[in-house]
C-alpha cells in the first residue's frame, strides 16, 4: 500500500461509512428529523443550522489533512521543505479568528434559541393549554389530567394543536421524559416539579420513553402518545371515559400501593379521586429542613 | 465476623460464573508458572518494589492493557445483547447483569484503562523529556501506582464476591442510594474509585512538582517539549478536580454507610447537588485524559514530518485555555435538569468556546506537515485517523453544546457516540501512537510495521462501524443503556452494524497481540538504535536500553528541540562522569496498596474489625514510610563510565 492510499482511505472511510449509515437510516423512522410539533421542528432546524455552520471548519480540516499529507509525503522531493519554520503569526491568527467568528455566530443563535425553547416557559398559543402531570415510577409512567380527573398509566392521550403543559416529577430514581417526535426531554426528580411544554401539530401515535437509567425495569419504561385530531375529539374521549360506569379509582391510599416497583407494562385508565395527588407526591419528599423544595424550584429561573 | 459477606455473595448466573472461572484459572496458571520458574523474587525485586518511573510506567500500562481486555469483553457482551437478543424475550443476560456490565465497562475504561495509560506514559516519558533522572518523590509515585492497583483489584473482586454497581459509571443518586441499590455494588464502585482516585491525586502533585523543579538546566518553561506542557495542564486539572471526586464519593459513602442524607431523595438530601459535583470533576476528567494525548500527537507530527512543531506558543496557549475553560462548562451534562434559560445558554456558550483552542491545535498539527517531509509509519497513521475522528466528535460536541439541540439528543446513543469519538479517537488512538513511537526507546527493537498497520485498519474501520450508527440511533430515539427494545422500531439493523464494528475492533486487538508477540520473537531483526525516528527531544539522547539513571551527564539545554539541535551541531555529550544517587527499592507502595485494599473491602462488606485493622496498618505504614533511612544508593562515576561504555558501545 502506497502512503497516499492510506491518506485517501483515512479521509474517505468516515465519509463512506457515514453515508452508508445515513442511507440506511433514511429508510427508517427517524423521529428527531420528522418532528410532529413546533418544539421539535425548531430543534431540528437548530441541528441542521449548526451542522451547516460546522462545515466551515470541517471541510477545510479534512481537505488540508489530505492534501498536505499527500503533497508533503517524504517521497515527493519536488515539494518545498522548510524544516525550521516555526509557525506563522498571520496564519495562526486566522485560525484563532475563524473558529471565534463561528462560535460568535453560534453563541447568538444559542442565546436566542435557548430562551425560545426554555422548557420552563409555556408555549405561546391562542389555544387554551392542556395540563398534564407526570410521575415517573419504578417502572411505569403515571399521567394525571387534574382538570379531567383522569389518570392514565403508560399511555398519554392529547389533542393535536393544543399546547400541553407538563409538570414532571419522580417517585423513584431520577428519570427523564422524552418524546422524540415532539422534542425536548426533561428530567423527572423526586421532590421537584420540572416544567415542560410541548405540542403535537399532527395527529398520530408517538413513542416516548425514559432516557435516564432507573433500575432493572428501565428499558420497559416506554409509552405511546396518542394525538387526537382536535380538542373536541379529546373532550369526547374524556366524556366517554367518565361516562363508563365502572372504572378503577386512584387516590393517595391506592397510589401508595400502585407506586411500588413493578414490571407491569399494561396500559390503564383510572378515575382520579384526589386532584391534589400530584402535589402530595411531590411534597412527600420535601421535608421542612432543606432548601430544594418543590415550591422553590418550580421553574427555577435563576 | 464477616459482616455482610456470606456464601450468597458467590455468583449465581452462568455468565458471571463463566467469567469468574475463566479469570481464576488464568490467574492460577500465572501463579503456577511464576512459582515453577521461581520468578517471584525477581518480580518483587525488579518490578513490584522498584521506584524507577520507567518500570512503574510499564506496570501501569500492563494493568491498563489487562483492564482494556476486560472492558472489551464486557462491551462485546453488551452489544451482543443489543444486536441479537434485545428483541427476543429470552436472553442469557438479565437486565440487572446488563446494567452491572455497562457500569463496570465505563468505570473500567475511564479509571483503569485511560487513566492507567496516561499515568503510564507520563511515568515513562516525562522524566526523560525534561532531562531528569527521577521524579520528585519516587516512593510517593510507587504508592500512587499501588493505590491504582488496589482500586483495580477491588473493582474486579466484585465479579466473584457480591455484585457491581448497576447505576452507570457516574452512579447518580437516588438510584445509587441504599433505598434503590441496597447491595454491595455501589459500595464497590465508591471504594475502588476512592482508592484509585487518591492515587491519581498524589500522582498529579508529584508530576507537577517534578516538572517545575527537576527540569534540565536551560530548559525554561517555553523550551519544554509540548508533551510536558500537556502533562502540566492535565496535572493541574487533576489537582483541582480529584479532590471534588474524593469529597463527592465520601458523601455518597457516608449516605450508604452511616445513613446520612447528602444525596438521598428524602430527608432533605439533594441528588442534584451530586450531579453538579460529579460533573465538576467529570468534565475536567475528560480533559485530563485527552490533553496528554494532544501532547503525544504534538511530539509525533513534527518528528514524522521532519519539521518543527507549527506554532509552539499557540499550542501552549491553547492548552492553558482548555485547562481553564474546562472548569466552566460542567453544566452542559445536564441542560435538561431544569435550570433557567440564562444558565443553560451561558454554559452552552462556554462549552463552544472550548472548541476554539481545540480547533487551533488541529490546524497547527496539520500545518506542521505543511512543507515538511511526511513519512507514514504507524504513529502517523494514528494521527491522521485521530484528526478525522476527533473532528467528527468535536462537531457533535458543539451540537450538544447548544441546549436546544441537547434537549433532543441528551442520554441518547448520539451522546454515547460523541464521547467514544473523543475517547477512542483521541485518548486511545493517542496511546496507540505513543506505543508505536516510544516502544523502541525502551526495548531496543521496533514493533512490526506490517502487523501494526493491519491492527490500525481494523481499529479505524471497526471504530467507525461501531460508532457512526449510534449517531443515527440517537436521532431515531434510542436511549443509552437499553437492554431490550421492540423490533418494530427499526433499530436492530444499526445495532447489528455496531456489533460487527466491535468484532472488527476485537480483530484489531488480536493483531496488536500478535504484533507484540511476533516483534518480541523477531527482536533481533527489528533491533534499532537509541534514536530510530530522528527524534527531537531529550529522551532520544539516552542510550537504549535506558540506564537506571537515565542520563549519565546533565548537559545544559539550549533549544526547544533539545536533542535535534545537538545532533545538527554535531555536539558531543560531555564524558565527565560523577557519582549518581538513585533511589532504593521499597516495598511500602505494595504494602500501602494492600492495606488500602483491606480498608475498602472491609467497608464494602461491613467487616468492622478488618476495617479497623487495615486502617491502623495503613496509617502505620504511611508514617513509617516517611521514616525510611536507606532511601538511596550511589552509582559511582566509574560504574557510570562502564555502563555507558557497555550501553553505547554496541550501537552508537
Ligand atoms: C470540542 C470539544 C467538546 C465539546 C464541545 C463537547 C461537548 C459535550 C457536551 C455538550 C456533552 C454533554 C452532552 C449530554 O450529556 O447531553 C458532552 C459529553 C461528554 N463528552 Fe464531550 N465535548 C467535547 C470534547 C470532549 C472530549 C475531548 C472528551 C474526552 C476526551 C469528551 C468526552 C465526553 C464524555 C465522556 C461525555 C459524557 C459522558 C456521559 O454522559 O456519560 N468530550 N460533551
Ligand atoms: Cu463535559
Amino acid at each position: 500500500m502506497k502512503s497516499w492510499h492510506a491518506v485517501v482511505a483515512i479521509i474517505l472511510l468516515p465519509i463512506i461509512i457515514g453515508l452508508a449509515v445515513f442511507a440506511y437510516a433514511s429508510t427508517q423512522h427517524v423521529p428527531v428529523f420528522d418532528p410532529q410539533g413546533s418544539v421539535g421542528a425548531h430543534e431540528k432546524d437548530l441541528i441542521l443550522f449548526t451542522l451547516a455552520l460546522s462545515t466551515v471548519v470541517v471541510i477545510p480540516v479534512f481537505l488540508m489533512l489530505g492534501i498536505f499529507a499527500w503533497r508533503y509525503r517524504d517521497t515527493n522531493h519536488k515539494a518545498a521543505y522548510t524544516p525550521d519554520a516555526e509557525g506563522n503569526r498571520w496564519l495562526e491568527l486566522l485560525w484563532w479568528g475563524i473558529p471565534i467568528a463561528i462560535i460568535a455566530v453560534l453563541s447568538v443563535v444559542t442565546w436566542v434559541s435557548t430562551h425560545a425553547l426554555d422548557p420552563n416557559k409555556p408555549l405561546e398559543s391562542t389555544v387554551k393549554p392542556l395540563n398534564v402531570q407526570v410521575v415517573a415510577l419504578q417502572w411505569r409512567w403515571l399521567f394525571i389530567y387534574p382538570e379531567q380527573r383522569i389518570a392514565s398509566v403508560n399511555e398519554l392521550v392529547i389533542p393535536a394543536g393544543t399546547p400541553v403543559n407538563f409538570r414532571i416529577t419522580a417517585d423513584g430514581p431520577m428519570s427523564a421524559l422524552w418524546i422524540p417526535s415532539l422534542g425536548t426531554q426533561v428530567y423527572a426528580m423526586t421532590g421537584m416539579s420540572s416544567k415542560l411544554s410541548l405540542i403535537a401539530d399532527h395527529t398520530g401515535t408517538f413513542r416516548g420513553s425514559n432516557s435516564n437509567i432507573s433500575g432493572t425495569g428501565y428499558s420497559d419504561m416506554y409509552f405511546n402518545v396518542k394525538a387526537l385530531p382536535s380538542r373536541q375529539d379529546f373532550d369526547s374521549w374524556v366524556k366517554a371515559f367518565n361516562d363508563r360506569p365502572k372504572h378503577e379509582h386512584l387516590d393517595l391510599d391506592q397510589y401508595l400501593t400502585f407506586a411500588k416497583p413493578t414490571h407491569d407494562k399494561s396500559v390503564q385508565y383510572l378515575h382520579l379521586h384526589d386532584v391534589s395527588l400530584y402535589d402530595e407526591i411531590v411534597s412527600k419528599y420535601a421535608h421542612s429542613d432543606s432548601g430544594h423544595h418543590s415550591s422553590k424550584h418550580e421553574g427555577h429561573e435563576e | 465476623m464477616f459482616g455482610r459477606l456470606t456464601l450468597d455473595a458467590l455468583p449465581h448466573d452462568p455468565v458471571t460464573i463463566g467469567g469468574v472461572a475463566g479469570g481464576t484459572v488464568g490467574l492460577l496458571i500465572i501463579i503456577a508458572a511464576m512459582t515453577y520458574f521461581k520468578k517471584w523474587g525477581w518480580l518483587w525485586r525488579e518490578w513490584l518494589t522498584s521506584l524507577d518511573p520507567k518500570k512503574i510506567g510499564v506496570m501501569y500500562i500492563v494493568v491498563a492493557v489487562i483492564m482494556l481486555l476486560r472492558g472489551l469483553a464486557d462491551v462485546a457482551m453488551l452489544r451482543a445483547q443489543q444486536a441479537i437478543f434485545a428483541t427476543s424475550p429470552n436472553s442469557p443476560i438479565s437486565p440487572d447483569l446488563f446494567q452491572q456490565v455497562f457500569s463496570a465497562h465505563g468505570t473500567i475504561m475511564i479509571f483503569f484503562v485511560a487513566m492507567g495509560v496516561i499515568f503510564g506514559l507520563i511515568n515513562l516519558i516525562v522524566p526523560l523529556q525534561i532531562g531528569a533522572r527521577d521524579v520528585a518523590f519516587p516512593l510517593l509515585n510507587s504508592i500512587s501506582f499501588w493505590l491504582f492497583v488496589a482500586g483495580m483489584v477491588l473493582m474486579n473482586v466484585s465479579l466473584g464476591l457480591g455484585e457491581f454497581s448497576a447505576a452507570g459509571w457516574l452512579a447518580y443518586p437516588p438510584l445509587s442510594e441504599l433505598a434503590y441499590s441496597p447491595g454491595t455494588g455501589v459500595d464497590y464502585w465508591i471504594w475502588s474509585l476512592q482508592i484509585a482516585g487518591v492515587g491519581s491525586l498524589l500522582s498529579g502533585v508529584n508530576f507537577l512538582i517534578t516538572i517545575f523543579l527537576m527540569r534540565r538546566k536551560g530548559m525554561t518553561l517555553m523550551k519544554m517539549p509540548i508533551f510536558v506542557w500537556s502533562v502540566v495542564t492535565s496535572m493541574v486539572l487533576v489537582i483541582f478536580a480529584f479532590p471534588i471526586l474524593t469529597a463527592t464519593l465520601a458523601m455518597l459513602g457516608l449516605d450508604r454507610l452511616l445513613g446520612m442524607h447528602f444525596f438521598t431523595a428524602d430527608m432533605g438530601g439533594n441528588p442534584m447537588m451530586y450531579v453538579n459535583l460529579i460533573w465538576a470533576w467529570g468534565h475536567p476528567e475528560v480533559y485530563i485524559l485527552v490533553l496528554p494525548a494532544f501532547g503525544v500527537f504534538s511530539e509525533i507530527v513534527p518528528v514524522f514530518s521532519r519539521k518543527k512543531l507549527f506554532g509552539y506558543t499557540s499550542m501552549v496557549l491553547a492548552l492553558i485555555a482548555i485547562m481553564i475553560l474546562s472548569f466552566t462548562v460542567w453544566l452542559h451534562h445536564f441542560f435538561t435538569m431544569g435550570a433557567g434559560a440564562n444558565v443553560n445558554a451561558f454554559f452552552g456558550i462556554m462549552t463552544m468556546v472550548i472548541a476554539v483552542p481545540t480547533g487551533v491545535k488541529v490546524f497547527n498539527w496539520i500545518f506542521t506537515m505543511f512543507r515538511g517531509r511526511v513519512s507514514f509509519q504507524t504513529p502517523m497513521l494514528w494521527f491522521m485517523a485521530f484528526v478525522a475522528t476527533f473532528t467528527i466528535g468535536g462537531v457533535t460536541g458543539v451540537l450538544m453544546a447548544v441546549p436546544g439541540i441537547d434537549f433532543v439528543v441528551h442520554n441518547s446513543l448520539f451522546l454515547v457516540a460523541h464521547f467514544h469519538n473523543m475517547i477512542i479517537g483521541g485518548v486511545l488512538f493517542g496511546a496507540f501512537a505513543a506505543y508505536a513511537y516510544w516502544f523502541p526507546k525502551f526495548t531496543g527493537f521496533r514493533l512490526h510495521e506490517g502487523l501494526g498497520k493491519v491492527a490500525f485498519w481494523c481499529w479505524l474501520v471497526g471504530f467507525l462501524v461501531a460508532f457512526l450508527p449510534l449517531y443515527a440511533l440517537g436521532f431515531m430515539g434510542a436511549v443509552r443503556r437499553m437492554d431490550h427494545y421492540d423490533a418494530s422500531l427499526g433499530w436492530q439493523g444499526l445495532f447489528i452494524a455496531a456489533g460487527v464494528g466491535v468484532l472488527i475492533i476485537l480483530l484489531g486487538v488480536f493483531f496488536q497481540v500478535v504484533q507484540l508477540a511476533y516483534s518480541v520473537w523477531k527482536r533481533k531483526e527489528l533491533a534499532v538504535g537509541p534514536d530510530p525516528w530522528g527524534g527531537r527531544t531529550l529522551e532520544w539522547a539516552t542510550s537504549t536500553p535506558i540506564a537506571e539513571y537515565n542520563f549519565a551527564t546533565l548537559d545544559a539545554v539550549h533549544d526547544r528541540d533539545a536533542y535535534w539541535t545537538v545532533k545538527k551541531a554535531h555536539e558531543k555529550l560531555s564524558a565527565q562522569y560523577y557519582d549518581i544517587h538513585v533511589p532504593n527499592n521499597s516495598g511500602y507502595g505494595a504494602l500501602i496498596g494492600a492495606a488500602a485494599l483491606g480498608v475498602g473491602f472491609a467497608l464494602i462488606w461491613h467487616i468492622w474489625w478488618l476495617a479497623g485493622v487495615s486502617m491502623i496498618a495503613l496509617i502505620a505504614l504511611v508514617i513509617s514510610s516517611t521514616q525510611r533511612t536507606d532511601v538511596e544508593h550511589v552509582i559511582t562515576a566509574r560504574e557510570v563510565a562502564l555502563t555507558e561504555k557497555r550501553l553505547r558501545g554496541k550501537r552508537a
